[in-house]
């Protein structure tokens, strides 16, 4: 099997600090990959660079694209990018205020990206909306209600419903489910479970909870300073860490 | 039969009589002459010079009579006039260290070489209506003033230089860009906002200034140095190979001193915001410093905190009256077709509301 | 009047405007920068128009101002005067008549012809102002073709109202390449941009000029289920008769009755003096 995405020497730096250095990684059609460390460790540096937020100073980043095969992203136009991060790519944004329209409806928010790749027929994309509104646990009568009357939980579904709408194959996550409650955050990670499972999703998970990547990811990459620390199946860095940070990260949580 | 409207050609005719006839007033009482706006109401005419780009106070003083007083609309008959002249070419830069100052005053050290100098100034007067001016014959009242010059003053910031505490403006050499003959686009180097700011509205100016004192981009501001008089302008001849004189004209100048920047391995300096217009105009190029250093962010490292102050193309959008003015009075020439348009959709709009609400009724 | 040159702009500003018309006919639809002058009339009253009717207009040319479709409006008449005194060119209120047409929000109903212009007042070029007011941004959107948001604007049109609640400067889509603004024409007026004059458009305090060359695809931004329609009121016209025209509606009298008459005045008074053709 090819990897999806192919990560190659990543580095970033700001000025004399390093954001993120030398990270290399493959990941596979419907592989989830947690990406975990405290904060400063260059995780969210990472994440932006790998989405095409933030230009690498060095590396690479090839994407298995439908019509070309494997692509260097940042070789890419700005336009071809873009096109990538409104069909194929999803950014599910920590702040659900980052990733929606605030003063459009939640019917809007979800057919955004749908108009933005040609469909024309409202009565299709207002279907298509409430289909996805479903699917996340909102009501369908409170589609052309505007997030701004949502709960905080509510607005982190509707921010997945609208990414998710146009069948991406590659979901970018950061901090999905930092700044809820915890009920409301099980219930999130119960929902993002189920949509990964069932469409088949490779995803790309920053957080600096455990237990999210203990419930959603495949594999784990540990960060430190920039640099990765440890790599492996979740099960196994989660249960017998190598490295004395991630041991550290490990006992830390297990004392909570 | 209905018969549609005409006469709008007659009606711009009286229109424009009866201005003239509102701008000379009561015929019983005497006519201005061009000379006393130029002589009595100078800070107007300078501030007309200022934001109508062209200095000359004769043209500026006959813009405001016959504007009859809107420094607005003088501003607008100087830039419509100026925009028609021929271009001659380019003066050298002018050098305000060598000028005849009337006013220089420093908020920074109580005493610099040159001294201070109060000059012609409204500070401690005691802002009461001074009613001998209404009565006539004013002259006859005036206790004569001591009117020294002092020249060649060096800047108080070049003390500062000296210790390399300020930042060093360097000298690129290259020619600055005209907003006047090329399409604004941004990001707009700093020779384009100084230009749009000192064009810029004062009210506007002056209201973004002040936002930055009340914390929205607050940039710790001191009055290094405030200076006004007259400056010589030399331009260079081709013909001859060297450059003549052509002429003076009065500037006022701010350099504030501001908070400094720095890190554990650069040695902190102040920072500096620059404000420079024409005539004698201390709150405008003040608040023009002000501006200039809230503008500066980026280049300086510092964060946007998303104020106004700080959003180039905000500021230079928004900065020019002539621009204001306009599209803001525009709205009141008809737009009764697109009235139209709306007044039948939102009857279209109503009438499918209650049609819904008449058919849910009878569900 | 010699102390202009011909039509008030030198020579010099008239080379660059008509560089910009040029570009903007090369790239329809595309907003072109330029150095935009300061006109002895204000910015919003047709600036832009105004200087590029002064660069395209030739000793020549017979010329018509329009402005909500009448020549008598106050300021379709102070721009008439304009160009007369400035260019002393011939001017008329005669549609078929005119070489070069000014027009503020309308297009004449007499079908224009290859061998003439139409110079639009424009006053927000950007169609995507409104959605997003940072010029750095909505030229990056429109370099990108990102024009989904300007769908999910008629979307929520359409969830909030039943219908699409544009009905004048309604945005069309250029030879299937730039969102454009057509100026602030009624809706009704947008099926007739595909027509054989070429079409300019100026903004002078938002210093942007685009075009359109004759018979350029115009599609107005509509959904397949709801289509886009070109409206007007429901009447005909009190004095000619006409019911294929955009109407304006007059109060007539205190009780607020109404009539409705031609928005175009030389259309309507052509077709007065020759009532069965009106009729047809």
């Amino acid at each position: 099997m090819k990897p999806l995405l192919a990560v190659e020497g990543i580095s970033k730096f700001y000025g004399r600090r390093i954001g993120c250095a030398s990270v290399s990684f493959d990941l596979y059609p419907g592989e989830v990959l947690g990406i975990v460390g405290e904060s400063g460790s260059g995780k969210s540096t990472l994440l932006n660079c790998l989405a095409g937020h933030l230009t690498p100073d060095l590396g690479q980043i090839m994407f298995h694209t439908r019509t070309s095969g494997m692509q260097d992203i940042l070789q890419m136009s700005e336009s071809e990018r873009r096109m990538l991060s409104r069909t194929d790519w999803a950014f599910v944004h920590q702040h659900a205020r980052d990733g929606l329209r605030m003063s459009v409806s939640a019917g809007g928010n979800v057919g955004e990206r749908l108009m933005a790749v040609g469909e024309r027929h409202y009565g299709q994309i207002r279907e298509k909306a409430i289909d996805w509104l479903s699917r996340v646990e909102i009501a369908s009568d409170r589609v052309d209600d505007r997030p701004t009357a949502f709960s905080g939980g509510m607005q982190q579904r509707l921010q997945i419903a609208r990414n998710l709408v146009t069948g991406p194959r590659l979901v970018f996550m950061d901090e999905p489910t930092g700044g809820l409650d915890v009920s409301v955050q099980a219930r999130l990670l119960d929902l993002l479970r189920g949509l990964v499972r069932e469409m088949g999703l490779s995803a790309i998970i920053v957080t600096h909870d455990l237990a999210v990547v203990r419930l959603l990811a495949d594999r784990l990459m540990v960060m430190k300073d920039g640099y990765v620390v440890e790599t492996g199946l979740t099960d196994q860095v989660l249960d017998d860490p190598q490295h004395a940070y991630t041991q550290l990260l490990v006992s830390s949580v297990l004392q909570v | 039969m209905y018969v549609a409207v005409k006469g709008g050609e007659k009606a711009i005719d009286n229109a424009h009589k009866w201005l003239d006839e509102k701008r000379r007033g009561d015929l019983d009482v005497a006519e201005l002459e061009v000379s006393q706006i130029r002589e009595q109401l100078a800070l107007g005419v300078n501030r007309v010079m200022a934001e109508g780009s062209l200095y000359d106070p004769d043209l500026a003083a006959l813009a405001i009579k016959q504007s009859r007083g809107d420094l607005i609309e003088a501003i607008f008959l100087i830039r419509a006039y100026r925009t028609t002249l021929a271009r001659f070419g380019n003066t050298l830069p002018i050098r305000t260290e060598t000028m005849s100052c009337i006013r220089r005053i420093s908020a920074t050290f109580k005493d610099a070489p040159g001294g201070q100098i109060l000059g012609p100034t409204f500070d401690y007067t005691h802002r009461l209506l001074d009613f001998k001016l209404a009565a006539e014959g004013e002259t006859k009242h005036l206790a004569p003033a001591n009117h020294e010059l002092a020249g060649h003053l060096p800047h108080i910031t070049s003390y500062l230089n000296k210790e390399d505490i300020i930042q060093t403006e360097p000298n690129t050499n290259e020619p600055p860009q005209d907003l006047t003959r090329q399409p604004l686009e941004l990001p707009a180097g700093r020779d384009l906002r100084l230009q749009a700011l000192t064009r810029g509205d004062e009210g506007f100016i002056l209201g973004m200034a002040y936002s930055t004192q009340r914390g929205y981009g607050r940039n710790h501001p001191f009055v290094g140095e405030l200076r006004v008089g007259d400056v010589v302008v030399e331009m260079e001849i081709p013909e001859l190979g060297f450059s003549i004189e052509i002429g003076e004209i009065e500037v006022t100048e701010c350099e504030t001193v501001n908070q400094f920047t720095g890190s554990k391995t650069q040695a902190p300096q102040f920072t500096r915001g620059y404000g420079l217009v024409f005539g004698h105009s201390e709150r405008k190029s003040i608040a023009m410093a002000l501006l200039d250093r809230a503008l500066r962010w980026q280049e300086l490292g510092e964060d946007n905190v998303g104020v106004p102050a700080q959003d180039e193309e905000f500021v230079l959008y928004h900065s020019d009256n002539i621009q204001a003015t306009g599209f803001l009075e525009h709205i009141k020439l008809p737009h009764y077709v697109d009235f139209q348009s709306e007044l039948e959709l939102i009857r279209k709009l109503r009438r499918d509301v209650q049609s819904n609400a008449h058919e849910v009724s009878e569900q | 009047m010699n102390e202009y040159n011909f039509a008030y702009l030198d020579e010099q500003t008239k080379r660059m405007i008509r560089r910009a018309i040029l570009k903007g006919l090369a790239v329809p639809g595309y907003q072109v920068p330029f150095a935009s002058r300061e006109m002895p009339m204000p910015y919003g009253w047709g600036t832009g128009g105004v200087q590029v009717s002064a660069a395209t207009l030739t000793p020549d040319d017979t010329f018509k101002v329009i402005d909500q479709g009448a020549d008598d409006t106050t300021n379709a008449i102070s721009i008439r005067k304009f160009f007369e005194k400035t260019a002393g060119v011939q001017v008329t209120e005669k549609t078929s008549d005119a070489t070069v047409i000014q027009t503020r929000h309308r297009i004449p109903e007499t079908e224009l012809s290859e061998d003439q212009i139409l110079v639009y007042q424009v006053p927000i070029p950007e169609p995507l102002r409104f959605l997003e007011p940072s010029e750095v941004e909505t030229r990056k959107m429109h370099a990108l073709e990102e024009y989904g948001l300007m769908h999910v604007k008629l979307y929520e049109d359409i969830s909030r109202h039943g219908a699409i609640a544009t009905s004048y400067a309604y945005p069309v889509k250029v030879e299937g390449r730039y969102v454009m603004d057509p100026s602030p024409i009624p809706k009704f007026d947008n099926p007739k941009m595909e027509m054989a004059a070429i079409q300019l458009f100026g903004a002078g305090r938002e210093q942007r000029i685009y075009a359109l060359p004759p018979f350029t695809k115009v599609v107005s931004l509509d959904f397949d289920d709801y289509p886009f329609e070109a409206s007007k009121a429901d009447h005909s016209c009190e004095i000619c008769g006409a019911s294929h025209t955009y109407l304006d509606e007059v109060i007539v009298d205190d009780d607020g009755n109404r009539i409705f008459v031609c928005s175009d005045t030389d259309y309507c008074a052509t077709h007065a003096s020759k009532p069965q053709e009106a009729a047809e």
